[in-house]
């Protein structure tokens, strides 16, 4: 059953990668018009035309300041167990001070949203993925807990869930004995909004982050992109992230 | 040089006991995974930061040494040693009953084990560790044929084929497990090429220690002659593995010292990492190295049987310190995400992790060994894997000169 | 030694004159749902479809949802806790036998795994996925009679796979 599944699903895929790509050409001068992320149809399947991608200001990042990682918390359910060593953080400030110069500096670290994500590659089931429009995520439901792609993770992002959980939201699954990361808040991008932690942070107007989609060439984040030096963390892997950085 | 004559060991009270003794440990486990299960894995010691624990060292450490526990038989059926040929069929059972014990222990530590089906049946063909479940079930596969041509007179002419396949498949399967360290970019300690050859000249060493300790105490309880001949050809091609290990372990460690990157997770691992340092030195190098070396080559204690038992548990003690030195010694130490700043945050980065063993996840792999040990016993009291005789009249192929020459 | 078999012959005697008397009290008590899907399907596939084959629409749906983003209402897992279980706070979570899932699986035997990750009770969120089609979902309309327990009629079809 689950073999059949599967060729069900490449052939869909395929099917609705050609279509949506056919689509998404003949669309695509109505569409620039638009500002910000716009929702797909939910019938629709995602397609590789759009890459969500994330800038974030380390000028901007004020050291106290934790509203993102509330926000994300509070998003997902995050509660935690007061046990630092094996609660979950899909998101979390560092802090950074030269050796040298001692400067310092504070940034979110989150799930980087690889182009070529080592998660993806090392998970021998195939349940660490990355989907069409750029976001990896974990299906939780193939997902044997065996924590290799959290060896393999070059950033730290995955958390294994170490007891049982009850109350989990309903836009956030999650359970014991599988591993997760940031999904990019996967089921607000899939309804035209934009993840929590950005959310957060332009309530409080700090505008340390913007979300959009890089394959835009007029979304807000691609020019600042295009406007401003940007750096990925670890560049010298060539993973290309999904996530830039200013003033690192 | 007479014909062999293999037969089943003894039942009787003390098969029983013995295997009562080991079954006492397997129950632990089964007891410690079911803990584990249940309750999730925030009872173990292992964490977000030391992600693989106690049960990876023990599980892979039997893989490893399953894999060449079934060099006997390689010398003897691919090099045609037929010195070793009575100890290939014992080879062949120590080879899949280690890689069984190896693999319970890692099934069981998974973070949902009701899933292995799934874990057969998805396949991400990129992933080494997805290859690895194919090359481990293999491996069974293709031992058991092996143990079956040796065992079955009309197929003694496929032997040798078999015997050749069964060598290529664990050097792929031994380069796999290495490999799942290897081809980790993200950790300083893993990313190297070297980790996948090192793992295979460790499990010719590991592997042989498992088979001179289990074929001295199968001949030793059972009143079945060893000779010598045969057991110092075995605890003389036991330093020869020691010293290759010794060699590899040099070589990876004088590269990591000239890249200047490496500086931060040698001078941790050599020197200041507490008890990674002290593993590393004193039990992996010192008592699992140089002293079996020194005890397996000297006059007096290299012809001694209780020495050449005390070499080999050595060596295995020393394997299992090696692994914790990789596996949890190469997690200790803090990814490097921003080369030239101290780094803080509430997730441990830029920190040492801190791990202690919890008593479930020792529990599980001690009782890994004691599932190889199970299996091995159980297959000598029901299949003719055990020569009645090993001694020197029998098996050497020299005898006679030697008995000539004595005289 | 000879009366052992006239015993036990008595005895399951016995108990097939009680059982169908107790028949009921056997039964999974089933929670009615807090809506209907339409005015002419009270869920959104018909109900005996719904029965022998949730378990095939769920693991389609799940795929869908995950790897492709296809969020749709009419199979979403969220949407049958939603209809089918209540947000009272005193309403049986998936522990108890009277959680909509659990009271035909505890009698079927057949575990239900969904729950160690999903939400097993609707939860008012301002997150949760926002109807974009006008209509929504369930009409919530109210039923007009009888909740829908199984009775050994509707169990009869079922344990023949559908067929009458």
């Amino acid at each position: 059953m689950s073999s059949e599944s599967n060729i069900d699903l490449y052939r869909r895929r395929f099917l609705s990668g050609t279509a949506t790509a056919a689509a998404g050409m003949a669309v695509v001068p109505g569409v620039m018009l638009h500002e910000i992320a716009h929702a797909k149809p939910t019938g629709d399947a995602v397609s590789s035309d759009v890459r969500w991608g994330m800038l974030i200001d380390s000028n901007k990042c004020a050291e106290g300041c934790n509203d993102c990682v509330q926000a994300c918390n509070d998003e997902h359910g995050l509660t935690g167990f007061d046990r630092p060593a094996t609660d979950a953080q899909w998101i979390r400030k560092v802090k950074l001070k030269d050796k040298q110069t001692g400067h310092t500096q504070t940034l979110p670290l989150l799930c980087q949203h690889c182009e070529k994500p080592p998660c993806v590659d090392v998970c021998p089931t195939g349940a660490s993925f990355k989907r069409e429009d750029g976001i990896v995520l974990v299906d939780k439901h193939i997902c044997i807990g065996c924590r290799y792609c959290m060896m393999a993770c070059p950033y730290k992002a995955r958390s294994f869930i170490h007891e049982t959980l009850q109350d989990q939201m309903p836009h956030a699954p999650r359970g014991k004995g599988t591993v997760e990361s940031c999904t990019f808040c996967v089921h607000r991008v899939d309804d035209g909004r934009t993840p929590a932690c950005v959310e957060a942070c332009s309530a409080e107007n700090h505008n340390a982050m913007i979300f959009g989609d890089l394959n835009d060439p007029s979304s807000e984040i691609s020019t600042q992109l295009k406007q401003h030096n940007t750096r990925q963390i670890r560049a010298d892997l060539a993973l290309n992230t999904g996530v830039r950085y200013r003033g690192i | 040089m007479k014909t062999l004559d293999f037969r089943e060991i003894n039942g009787g009270l003390p098969f029983y006991m013995l295997l009562g003794f080991i079954g006492v440990f397997v129950l632990a486990g089964l007891g410690a995974a079911y803990y584990m299960e249940h309750n999730g894995h925030w009872v173990t010691g292992m964490s977000n930061q030391i992600i693989w624990g106690t049960p990876h060292v023990f599980a892979v450490f039997l893989i490893v040494a399953a894999s060449g526990a079934l060099n006997v038989a390689s010398i003897s059926s691919v090099f045609s040693k037929s010195a070793y040929k009575p100890l290939a069929r014992l080879s062949g059972l120590l080879a899949i009953a280690l890689l069984v014990g190896g693999l319970a222990v890692l099934v069981l530590d998974l973070g949902r084990p009701d899933r292995l089906i799934v874990a057969m049946t998805y396949y991400n063909f990129k992933s080494i560790f997805a290859w690895n479940i194919m090359l481990y079930t293999g491996f069974m596969a293709v031992v058991g044929v092996y143990i079956w041509m040796m065992m079955e007179q009309k197929m003694n002419r496929f032997t040798r084929l078999a015997g050749f396949s069964a060598f290529i498949w664990r050097l792929i399967l031994t380069t796999g497990t290495g490999s799942i360290f290897g081809f980790l970019v993200a950790r300083e300690a893993y990313d190297a090429a070297l980790l996948a050859p090192m793992f295979i000249i460790m499990s010719f060493s590991f592997g042989l220690a498992f088979f001179i300790l289990v074929l001295m105490a199968l001949y030793n309880w059972s009143d079945r002659p060893l000779g010598d001949a045969t057991l110092m050809r075995l605890k003389n091609l036991l330093g020869v593995f020691i010293a290759a290990v010794l060699y590899f372990v040099m070589v990876y460690h004088l590269t990591n010292l000239y890249i200047t990157e490496r500086h931060g997770v040698e001078r941790f691992l050599l020197m200041d990492g507490g008890i990674y340092t002290q593993l590393f030195w004193i039990v992996q190098i010192g008592l699992g190295s140089l002293l079996p070396l020194a005890l397996l080559y000297h006059p007096s204690t290299g012809k001694s049987r209780g020495w050449i038992g005390i070499s080999s548990l050595l060596v295995i003690i020393g394997g299992l310190a090696q692994m914790y030195v990789i596996i949890i010694g190469g997690q200790a130490y803090p990814m490097e995400l921003f080369p030239g700043k101290e780094v803080s945050s509430s997730f441990f980065d830029g920190v040492i992790a801190s791990y202690t063993p919890s008593l479930p996840e020792i529990i599980l792999g001690f009782s890994g060994i004691a599932v190889a040990l199970a299996a091995t016993v159980v297959g000598v009291r029901v299949l003719r894997f055990l020569p009645v005789s090993l001694a020197d009249e029998q098996v050497d192929p020299h005898y006679s000169a030697d008995k000539e020459a004595a005289a | 030694m000879q009366y052992t078999r006239f015993i036990v012959l008595a005895l399951s005697m016995l108990a097939g004159t009680v059982a169908p008397a107790m028949a009921d009290d056997l039964l999974p008590y089933i929670p009615e749902a807090q809506g209907r899907f339409s005015e002419a399907q009270g869920c959104v596939e018909e109900t005996q479809d719904m029965r022998v084959n949730h378990m095939e629409y769920i693991l389609h749906q799940r795929d869908a949802t995950v790897h492709e983003g296809i969020r749709d209402k009419q199979h979403s897992l969220v949407e049958c806790i939603n209809c089918h279980v209540s947000d009272a706070p005193d309403a049986p979570r998936v522990s108890s036998e009277k959680h909509f899932c659990n009271s035909c699986h505890t009698y079927a035997a057949v575990s239900v795994d969904c729950f160690q990750c999903h939400a097993d009770r609707p939860v008012e969120t301002g997150s949760h996925l926002h109807s974009l089609s006008p209509t929504a979902l369930s009409q919530r309309i109210k039923p007009a009679g009888e909740a829908d327990t199984l009775t050994p009629e509707n169990l009869q079809v079922l344990v023949s796979g559908g067929q009458q």
